[in-house]
């Protein structure tokens, strides 16, 4: 469809709306406010960049998707973006954004989000968090006013270990990079490996030296530097790299000393979404991805989604545009949305962490999802992904 | 168009010959490409027919002349010639048409088209798209009241069933179910309309007069965690008395009192059970399931699956000759 075409199609849409329905009264007005930083980080690989628009591009879509039900519930919604660039304060930007709107979509790091949830509390402003997958966030450092739409770090490392095992890879060469996030997937993927029987043989740590990610004469070296870093391994069936920084895992497929295959920051990839994912109605979500972006779905894209679509679910539910009932009814056991994943998705009450199938990603193809058939939990087998509730150490008021 | 059709779509025929009185089943097969012929007679496979890409809602013309078929990845609904059992025209949907219903008289189709929001209307005797309808996100299950005045349309992350007069072509009703509603039913005597919400587990029956939901189906089988129930098809006997819903990756398929909207009974099914046809004279429901690439076939007054049918890869609808 050109874009008149599209425009006159938008007319319609609103006049049908008025016709059919001529309501009298104002639609209730639902703000969604966004918070994330500007700038993207460097990935290895030139594919993987993320665009400038990662993210909110999901949540202009769900807005997209809520009013098309909102123009038969008399309800709209709008999204108000903040980008933070260096030195600007996000509580700042955060306590304006509260004053529209009762729910905000935060792609922050771990530390500036607890502030910003501390800071809104009293106001009631509620935060979904799309952005961050530390586990510390649903568990000590666990919010009342927080709402977690991205996986957890163990959450996947355990998809990915649950398959690996069914797959009789067992033993685990680990390599992890040497920032803190890479060490903290690390130990998300030590934790997986005990909780469902891989054993790890050997673990490596892959210093980061500094140094370009792209170099004109890059593969040359690379491919003389992975070999030797991986020889000498004991026997192995797969090596799992934890390297969320970017600096080492892409180099990894095909360059093993070993010939094995690689999982984890590269080869086989848990992940929340995938632009490969077409079962369950997916393409209809990517074909209206790619329709409104010229690009494909991100993980975050798809996050961001889901965290505005949880609150127009709210909304129709409800019929209502009051934050707090809605938290109440997110909250509440009666709360699901649907997300392209085969079946509902519900919060863990314990956390406010969203249920969800994980899929194991190669970049080109879905391998598998996660959680693999066998593994069985007497709630939901989706709890057998990530930290339960006997082990949690999450107490919310 | 129609060239094409003929000159590129051969027929591959694996049988021949079929006794008079039997009828004859269409399966679409949505990953093979193809629709499996079944006659209801020997309960074999008579032909397996090559359409377009993604085949998925197919239904006889009231005439029994033509079988039409939604290739969503072609972006049209191809017509199978029953009597060639060749592809000979084709209709005009919008983009990813999914499932379709057609009026009393056989004139007028209604096509779900999944991307772009919207219910097509297609006199199909012209090939000629009427008009649109907007509805909401996803537009899937559509179905038409007894009367034909009627149009159903469910969509499925809106999570509606929209009413929408006939006549006018204009929405008069919203009815908010559960999430992802996938599929419409009326009973045969227009009191109620019955909407399955996949992900939800659901059904809704809604007062079509009163636009408000007055009950819902739920399921529960010992041993199969909830979120596998996940409710697609509906049939409903002539009687009104019985209705039969598809449960998914359930592998079954719930027997339900309608009366007390109770189920009474799981039929054991193949695996991701879709759709599902009555013979007309209501002895036998044959029923597609995805995964396992065949067709169950159920005795309706026994209650049970008398046969099981290999098919094409991933078969999703099912119609049955008038």
């Amino acid at each position: 469809m050109g874009n008149a075409g599209f425009r006159a199609l938008i007319g319609a849409i609103s006049l049908s709306a008025v016709s059919t329905h001529a309501l009298a009264a104002d639609p209730l007005e639902i703000g969604i406010g966004y918070l994330r930083h500007a700038g993207v980080k460097q990935t290895l690989s030139l594919v993987m960049q993320p665009a400038d628009n990662n993210g909110i591009a999901g949540a202009e879509l769900a807005i997209e998707d809520n009013n098309t039900t909102g123009r038969f519930l008399n309800q709209h919604f709008t999204l108000h973006d903040v980008r933070l660039k260096d030195g600007d304060d996000a509580v700042k930007a955060a306590s304006s954004l509260a004053e529209h709107d009762g729910f905000i979509i935060a792609d922050l790091p771990p530390d500036e989000l607890l502030k910003v949830a501390d800071a809104l509390r009293e106001r009631g402003t509620v935060l979904l968090d799309a952005g961050s997958i530390d586990d510390r966030l649903r568990e000590q450092d666990c919010r009342g006013n927080v709402v977690h739409v991205a996986p957890t770090r163990s959450m996947l490392a355990d998809a990915l270990a649950q398959y690996l095992v069914w797959k009789q890879w067992k033993r685990w060469l680990l390599v992890a990079g040497s920032h803190d996030n890479d060490k903290l997937y690390a130990d998300a993927l030590r934790r997986a490996a005990t909780r469902f029987g891989a054993k790890i043989v050997q673990e490596k740590t892959f210093e980061d030296t500094g140094g370009a990610r792209r170099t004109d004469s890059g593969v040359t070296l690379i491919q003389r530097q992975m070999p030797v870093f991986t020889q000498q391994a004991p026997a192995y069936d797969v090596l799992v790299s934890a390297d969320e920084s970017e600096v080492f895992a892409a180099y990894l497929p095909y360059r093993t000393w070993d010939p094995r295959p690689v999982a984890g920051s590269a080869g086989l990839m848990p992940t929340s979404w995938d632009a490969a994912h077409d079962q369950w109605g997916a393409v209809q979500i990517q074909n209206r991805f790619v329709k409104l972006n010229a690009r494909h779905m991100t993980a975050l894209d798809m996050q961001a989604w889901t965290a505005a679509r949880i609150v127009g679910e709210a909304a129709s539910r409800t019929n209502s545009s009051d934050p707090k009932t809605l938290f109440a009814f997110i909250k509440g056991k009666d709360f699901s949305v649907a997300a392209f994943k085969g079946q509902r998705l519900t919060l863990r009450d314990w956390n406010l962490q969203l249920r969800q199938p994980i899929l194991l990603v190669d970049g080109r193809m879905v391998v598998s999802v996660s959680p693999q058939e066998g593994f069985l939990h007497q709630v939901s087998e989706l709890d057998t992904l990530g930290v339960d509730r006997p082990e949690t150490k999450c107490k919310l008021p | 168009m129609w060239r094409r059709g003929l000159m590129s779509l051969p027929v591959l025929w694996l049988a021949t010959a079929s006794p008079a009185s039997a009828y004859v089943a269409y399966i679409s097969n949505e990953k093979g490409n193809t629709v499996s012929v079944i006659d209801t007679d020997t309960w074999t496979v008579t032909a397996t027919i090559k359409v377009g890409q993604r085949p998925r809602g197919i239904e006889f013309t009231r005439d029994g002349k033509f079988v039409m078929v939604a290739v969503g990845d072609d972006d049209t609904i191809q017509m199978i010639d029953t009597k060639t059992k060749q592809i000979v025209d084709t209709l005009p949907s919008g983009p990813d048409p999914e499932l379709f219903t057609q009026d009393a008289t056989g004139k007028i189709l209604y096509v779900a088209n999944e991307n772009d929001n919207t219910v097509t209307v297609i006199d199909i005797e012209k090939r000629a798209r009427l008009g649109d309808i907007q509805v909401g996100v996803e537009p899937e299950g559509m179905t038409i009241s007894p009367d034909g005045k009627t149009l159903i349309n469910t969509s499925e992350t809106t999570n509606m069933a929209h009413f929408i007069d006939t006549t006018t072509r204009q929405v008069v009703a919203n009815v908010l179910v559960d999430s992802r509603p996938r599929f419409a039913e009326y009973k045969h005597d227009s009191s109620e309309l019955w909407v399955s919400s996949e992900i939800a587990g659901t059904v809704s029956i809604i007062d079509p007069v009163k636009h408000a939901v007055t009950g819902k189906v739920t399921f529960a089988i010992p041993g199969l965690r909830s979120e596998a129930i996940q409710p697609v098809g509906i049939g409903i006997t002539r009687d009104d008395k019985t209705a039969f819903i598809a449960l998914g990756p359930a592998n079954r398929i719930a027997v339900v009192d309608t009366a007390s909207r109770a189920v009474t009974k799981y039929l054991l099914v193949g695996q991701r059970v879709w759709h599902m046809a009555f013979t007309p004279d209501e002895k036998y429901l044959l029923v597609t399931n995805g995964v396992s690439n065949d067709v169950s076939v159920i005795d309706v007054a026994a209650q049970k699956v008398i046969k099981t049918i290999q098919v094409g890869e991933l078969p999703w609808g099912v119609t049955i000759s008038p």
